[in-house]
């Protein structure tokens, strides 16, 4: 396994990483889109998030890492072992799985087992990266340049949190719910609308402006280039900080009360914006209160929902070529209205 | 021992690169070398080869690798031949600690390139394929041989930026490598030095000042800067980054990457420091032969001096072509760019590149890829056997995979805009809104939009080729307007642009918005009479090249001359008076829906 630079030692593009820690705290916001210019370290965030990230407990066995104890949310064999008494369980890396360019669709969706197939003549199944996935992040680098079937395959699966397999005489489903976090560069295409809006967040990220940021970028970089182990074990006291602070939002998460009037704000923005559908408010008001569990508060306020407001809005505007202001600048603009300046 | 030769010409930084190259090729990427195809690129590549670690692989790419070779996959002959799946290993893995080398790297699709990029990034091969899950840790060099013509052929900027080099053979020499600055034995202690080499801060603050004034926004300029600067400090024997390291790594490394001119030194601070610092007057590498080797490393006191030495030495290493085209606007100069090439330019009746394959049905209107087919049958050809007990290949229905085409309908409209004389600003402003607009509602047709604006003298693309909103709102944001009315010259670089365009598999249309009352001719000069003469030239030789146009009169009174004109062309014409953005917009969907179905 290749050396993992650390997230904390990541310089500046603090609203990525906090995108990034708040659908590690609560998955449930629907994963992050990180969009930006070349070099700015886009997929080092995201897997030094996997690092981070601390471990969840699983059924012994089970290859869709099923969490014990969520009936709905089991995948059949699960279920079959639950019936019949108690399960094992054991605690295991919450799992961060690429999704490489050029991945053929059995590896994707999972496929007969050929070995086994072959060896001992039994039809099973292999289960693929969507299985592997499940209750962990798929990472998609380069998400618009993923090729439109395997799009279409992700929307249909991140929609129903069920990967259906109906190949080579096999008839499965299993729970398949997963963070997407994809990666891309603007420049080279657009994104479809449909896969932007199964994003929770997205992130805008920039070279830094500032020439001592700059000049600490490239001089960490080197240092961890030069000796991985020395530099991560440099930085290992600050990500297990980091790491404590995920574990605690996480616990804190369900007591963090979302007062009636962060609701109607939130409300207010997204009417104020014209985003379309609810998404928009749901996400909105559940990032702030991952945002103030990270915050150690316990309740969500409007500091929260200011600072969630840009990356769970701004790619959910009605798209207006017209209007020269990007994005950002309206979801600024909208809060400040609303919030005062 | 000189560390440096004076004279650092072009020729002298190959030799030099080829050196440094050979020191760490996994760290600095790789190198692209522009140039037209000769010898001297040829024997360039040998010499990296030759100066590699002994048993380095050394891999050709061709462009149209499939994914199943570049990454790995099922082995098929081997598979038929055991009775069980068998992976192979591809491309990638194969170069692991050695090079790949991409001819006619110009024309390396975006898919492949994000695919290199991710190998680059991560050092390792991802294979997820035909029912193989493995990783291949792969540190590789790519040798990128860029061929193309023109600013508009280059290799994708997502590569460009991950590769240490840009070596440039085009203008001045064709790659006529001098002698080498190190031997191979210098190279050998230095691979053995390297990870003892420092850089200070005050290099790396050099390094990333430097890259800022020259609009270089990539980190990983600097990055790569510094990992040169330290590569040939460790040719040259020192432990620690000396000045002169700096500036030979801000040549090679920043100055090629540059995408505007610096600004001029502040005068009175280069002032004040001239009287201790003479070479900072010379060239930068006479600069760098002053220092002994050993004894140049770079104080605390020298810091501000050093950001100068280095922003000096990038601005005088600025390519002079690079110069150039930081002056034009955008481009004025791709009027020669595509004249007379020629080149495979349609495929037969399923139209569109191969873009892999899929499982499916065999249905009217699909083709059988009998290769992959094939590989889908062949690790179950054991156990059907035995099934059936025949000695036959057995291939099911489920093994069927289906050849996908890319999109026949890619469509690219190249929008020549008329931004002379006085409805110049509300003509511009209403073809931005409709490009803009065209690319917001192009995600799924995945049309390409390209806007000319010709006006003044000549005609400028303002906007090349592109499905990216994000770089066209980047390109349209400031667009002059007012002049002369150079009508030719439009028609001539569409024509060309156009041209371009279906070699690369795309269906163009041409909408020109216009009055169609010439007054520049094609050669710069005033004149209604010889304007219009050769605008109706242009205008035919638009017709015999069989462009789809369309010739759009937004002015308050339809002018006759903007007819004439569209019939010259072959074109539909089409006036509409107070037209916005939505009104363009529609005309010319209606328009390219037509072309495309064609």
């Amino acid at each position: 396994m290749r050396p993992i630079y650390p997230f904390s030692a990541i310089v500046g593009q603090d609203e990525m990483k906090l995108a990034l820690l708040a659908s590690a705290v609560d998955p449930s916001i629907g994963g992050v889109l990180v969009f930006g210019d070349r070099g700015t370290g886009k997929s080092t965030a995201v897997r030094a998030l996997a690092v981070l990230l601390p471990a969840m407990k699983t059924v012994v066995g089970c290859r869709y890492h099923c969490a014990p104890g969520s009936n709905g949310a089991m995948c059949s064999e699960c279920h079959e072992r639950a019936n019949q008494g108690r399960l094992k369980t054991q605690l295991v890396p919450v799992p961060v799985v690429d999704l490489p360019l050029g991945a053929t669709e059995d590896r994707v969706v999972g496929a007969l087992d050929l070995e086994r197939a072959l060896s001992q003549g039994v039809k099973a199944f292999e289960p693929g990266l969507l299985a592997r996935a499940n209750r962990g992040f798929l990472y998609v680098d380069e998400v618009n340049l993923l090729e439109d079937h395997l799009v279409d395959l992700l929307l249909d699966v991140a929609a129903s949190g069920e990967n259906v397999v109906e190949r080579e005489g096999l008839s499965i489903r299993h729970p398949a719910r997963f963070v997407l976090i994809g990666t891309g560069n603007p420049e080279e295409g657009e994104l479809r609308p449909q896969l932007l809006d199964r994003f929770g967040l997205s992130v805008e990220v920039k070279t830094p402006t500032e020439l001592e940021l700059r000049v600490e970028v490239v001089r960490r970089r080197d240092q961890f280039e030069r000796d991985p182990p020395v530099f991560i074990e440099k930085w290992k006291a600050a990500d297990d900080a980091l790491r404590r602070d995920v574990v605690a939002a996480k616990a804190r998460l369900n007591a963090v009360e979302v007062p009636d009037a962060a609701r109607e704000r939130a409300a207010k923005l997204c009417m104020s914006l014209g985003t379309d559908g609810l998404r928009g408010e749901l996400t909105l008001v559940r990032a702030a209160r991952a945002l103030a569990a990270l915050d150690k508060k316990s309740r969500v306020e409007d500091t929260h929902l200011r600072r969630a407001a840009p990356s769970a809005l701004r790619h959910r505007l009605r798209r207006d070529p017209l209007d020269e202001a990007g994005s950002t600048i309206r979801v600024e603009r909208a809060t400040a209205d609303l919030f005062g300046p | 021992m000189t560390s440096v030769t004076a004279g650092a010409g072009p020729e002298h930084d190959a030799a030099l690169v080829a050196c440094l190259f050979a020191v760490d090729p996994g760290g600095f990427g790789g190198v692209s070398v522009r140039s037209g195809c000769g010898p001297g690129v040829d024997r360039f590549v040998k010499l990296l080869h030759r100066l590699l670690p002994a048993g380095a692989p050394f891999r050709r790419m061709p462009l149209q690798v499939a994914d199943g070779r570049l990454l790995g996959g099922l082995d098929l002959a081997a598979t038929l031949q055991a009775g069980r799946p068998v992976l192979e290993r591809g491309l990638l893995a194969d170069a692991d600690g050695g090079c790949l080398v991409l001819p006619m790297a110009e024309r390396l699709p975006l898919a492949l390139a994000a695919r290199l990029c991710a190998v680059l990034d991560n050092k390792e091969v991802i294979v997820e394929r035909d029912g193989f899950a493995c990783r291949h840790a792969t540190r590789i060099a790519v040798i990128a041989l860029d061929e193309g013509y023109g600013d508009d052929e280059r290799p994708p900027a997502a590569l460009l930026d991950r590769l240490a080099f840009h070596l440039n053979f085009e203008a001045a020499h064709r790659g006529e490598v001098q002698d080498l600055p190190f031997d191979a034995d210098q190279i050998e202690a230095a691979r053995a030095r390297l990870s003892a080499v420092m850089a200070g801060d005050a290099v790396l603050k050099a390094f990333c000042q430097a890259a800022a004034a020259i609009g270089v926004a990539s980190v990983r300029a600097p990055f790569f800067a510094t990992r040169v600067a330290c590569v040939h400090a460790a040719l040259a024997g020192r432990e620690r980054v000396s000045d002169a390291d700096a500036v030979v790594a801000s040549r090679l490394v920043l100055a090629p990457r540059a995408t505007m001119r610096p600004a001029p030194p502040a005068p009175e601070e280069s002032h004040e420091d001239s009287d201790d610092r003479d070479q900072q007057q010379n060239p930068p590498e006479n600069n760098s032969l002053n220092q002994e080797a050993g004894n140049g490393e770079s104080d605390a006191a020298n810091n501000g001096k050093l950001d100068d030495v280095v922003l000096e030495s990038v601005r005088a290493a600025i390519p002079a072509h690079l110069l150039a085209q930081l002056e034009v606007p955008a481009a004025a100069r791709r009027s020669s760019a595509a004249s007379g090439r020629a080149g495979a330019q349609r495929q037969s009746a399923l139209r569109g590149r191969p873009a892999g394959t899929r499982s499916g049905e065999l249905k009217a209107g699909t083709r059988l890829n009998i290769v992959e087919t094939l590989r889908a049958a062949a690790p179950w050809q054991k156990l059907r056997r035995q099934q059936s007990r025949s000695e036959r290949v057995h291939v099911r229905r489920d093994d069927f995979r289906i050849k996908r085409f890319k999109h026949r309908s890619e469509t690219a409209t190249v929008f020549v805009v008329d931004a002379s004389g006085s409805s110049a600003l509300h003509r511009l402003a209403e073809a931005k809104g409709a490009v803009e607009l065209m690319l917001a509602d192009c995600y799924v047709r995945r049309d390409r939009v390209a806007l000319i604006a010709f006006r003044g003298g000549a005609a400028d693309l303002i906007l090349p080729p592109t499905r990216s909103l994000a770089r066209a709102k980047r390109s349209l944001c400031a667009l002059p307007g007012g002049g002369g009315t150079p009508v030719a010259s439009a028609l001539d670089a569409a024509a060309a642009l156009a041209d371009g365009l279906r070699r690369k598999g795309f269906t163009p249309t041409i909408v020109m918005l216009t009055d169609g009352r010439a007054n520049v001719a094609r050669d710069g000069n005033g004149g209604r009479e010889q304007a219009e003469a050769d605008a109706r030239a242009s205008a035919r030789m638009l017709r015999v090249a069989g462009l789809a146009s369309l010739v759009i009169d937004i002015s308050r009174q339809p002018h006759p001359s903007a007819e004439q004109l569209a019939a010259d062309m072959g074109a539909r014409y089409l006036p509409l008076p107070n037209a916005d953005a939505r009104t363009l917009l529609r005309a010319v969907q209606a328009v390219t829906a037509q072309t495309a179905a064609a």
